[in-house]
């Protein structure tokens, strides 16, 4: 039942136009970013080999790759997000489900999963992307790997955070304003510091980009992603009895 | 004997904010039934039939569908209904032929009689020709159509349709209705209407609802028995405000 929505979710995210123009203006700007990166590294090669330990490619193009990509997906999954619910309520198609032999946790899930697979498949190219410096210089195929799982959980995170607020309206465009901010928010808790700083996913996506993969860091995501669906699943049962 | 029960509502009551849009109706469906649910617009008919559908929570009363409580096994009773909301809940999209996959899919048609399941629902609502087109490209009267496929696709023994006649032609009025006779016979259908000449045409027994309060449930003939049917509906649903602030 998972797989029929999550399957369904995926098919009406690629017949929307602005699924593919948003596809394709992100692998531009990545592609962009990943040449100009390049292009730096070649003109300071002179330099870095004559230092003890240098940077390698991979910490100098690869690196600041995800890191970029990380504050796009900030961006980016809100636009994906807000339809998933608030879209179906407004079309007034939410009753189709509503009186399907589904249960709220199914539904919460199904679409879920079926925006992941999108969300899959720009991670799965900025990593072919990274891979490229394969054909020219030795990579470092851990930090690529500990890159790609960080910005996976990241993306996973913001899923479930437009999710939820997709949950709760009926209109898209409030949906995608309100994950955004919040997800700014939490970005911007990263520079406040102290305690706080631990609640946002900045500082945990940061040590998976610098390659350091820690229980604590995957734990994190998981609660955050799991934090959402459930505050998601909890809202659509509710909303059956509410007046 | 009587045919068995296959829907029955126990005074369901429904708030919405503090005003009591359905209060205390109570009726049962009978297999082999075509039940018209009567009313003037705001009588409460849609949101009696979204509890009915499972899609509303009753704030009390009780819902039994095919003998299944539908709060506490909602998931096995509303997998013995179909039901087509006011609006048709379409995906504009989608072709036809995806739409009913999926439909089929949600209600849990095993995947080796899907293909047979979709061929059917569009045999029975003429739409075999467009199973390939978009949903969003169609007539009016077309989607319509879809949506009740929809709401059969699954073969349930209970069909709810709320208005399933708005916005189509007469032809394909009569159609829709030969249809909704054939499906009283096989299971039974409870639908909405506001009007009184189809009850009188489809149904075997009607249910008025007026400002939220049931006040017929009877044969079409005890209807009729009130005098002139079209009289017989004015005289039961006539709004008697003076009255009732006079007391």
């Amino acid at each position: 039942m998972i797989l029929t929505l999550a399957r369904k979710e995926l098919h009406s995210l690629f017949a929307a136009p602005s699924t593919w123009w948003m596809l394709a203006l992100l692998q531009f700007i990545l592609a962009w970013f990943w040449l100009a990166r390049v292009d730096d590294y070649l003109q300071i090669q002179a330099q870095l080999a004559q230092m003890d330990n240098a940077p390698g490619a991979t910490i100098a193009i690869a690196t600041p790759l995800a890191g970029m990509l990380a504050l796009l997906l900030l961006m980016l999954i809100p636009l994906f997000s807000m339809r998933l619910i608030a879209e179906e309520r407004r079309s007034q198609t939410w009753l189709l489900l509503a009186s399907a032999p589904i249960s709220p946790s199914a539904i919460v899930l199904g679409k879920f999963c079926g925006l992941l697979a999108l969300l899959t498949l720009i991670i799965v190219a900025s990593g072919a992307m990274m891979l490229l410096l394969l054909l020219g210089t030795p990579a470092d195929p851990g930090l690529i790997a500990s890159n790609l799982l960080g910005l996976w959980l990241l993306a996973a995170g913001y899923a479930a955070l437009g999710l939820y607020f997709s949950a709760i309206t009926r209109q898209p465009l409030v949906a995608a304003f309100a994950a955004i901010a919040v997800s700014f928010g939490l970005w911007l808790l990263d520079l406040g510091g102290g305690a706080l700083r631990m609640l946002s996913p900045n500082p945990h996506f940061q040590n998976l980009n610098t390659g350091l993969v820690s229980s604590a860091d995957l734990a994190y995501f998981a609660l955050f992603i799991a934090l959402f669906l459930l505050l998601s699943i909890r809202h659509l049962r509710q909303e059956r009895e509410a007046r | 004997m009587p045919a068995p029960i296959t829907l029955a509502a126990q005074h369901l009551t429904r708030y919405h904010g503090r005003r009591c849009v359905v209060n205390d109706v109570s009726f049962v469906l009978r297999r082999g039934e075509v039940l018209g649910l009567l009313g003037h617009n705001g009588a409460g008919k849609s949101t009696t039939l979204q509890m009915l559908a499972g899609a509303l929570a009753p704030d009390s009363g009780s819902i039994e569908v095919c003998e299944i409580d539908l709060a506490q096994r909602s998931l096995l009773a509303k997998s013995c209904l179909g039901y087509l909301p006011e609006h048709p809940p379409l995906y504009r999209d989608m072709s036809v032929d995806d739409y009913l996959r999926f439909a089929a899919r949600l209600h849990r048609v095993a995947a080796s009689r899907l293909a047979d399941h979709v061929q059917l629902a569009k045999q029975r609502c003429s739409l075999l020709e467009h199973g390939h087109q978009l949903i969003g490209t169609l007539s009016k009267g077309y989607q319509q159509r879809v949506g009740i496929a929809q709401a059969i696709v699954h073969q349930p023994p209970v069909v709810i349709l709320d208005e399933p006649t708005v916005g189509l032609d007469p032809a394909q009025i009569r159609e829709i209705r030969d249809l909704i006779r054939a499906l009283g016979n096989e299971g039974s259908v409870i639908l909405s209407t506001h009007l009184l000449h189809e009850v009188e045409q489809v149904c075997d027994r009607a249910v008025i609802l007026r400002q939220g309060k049931l006040i017929f449930d009877g044969s079409i003939d005890d209807l009729r028995q009130h005098s002139d049917i079209e009289s017989g509906f004015l005289q039961l649903t006539a709004d008697r405000p003076a009255q009732e602030i006079a007391q």
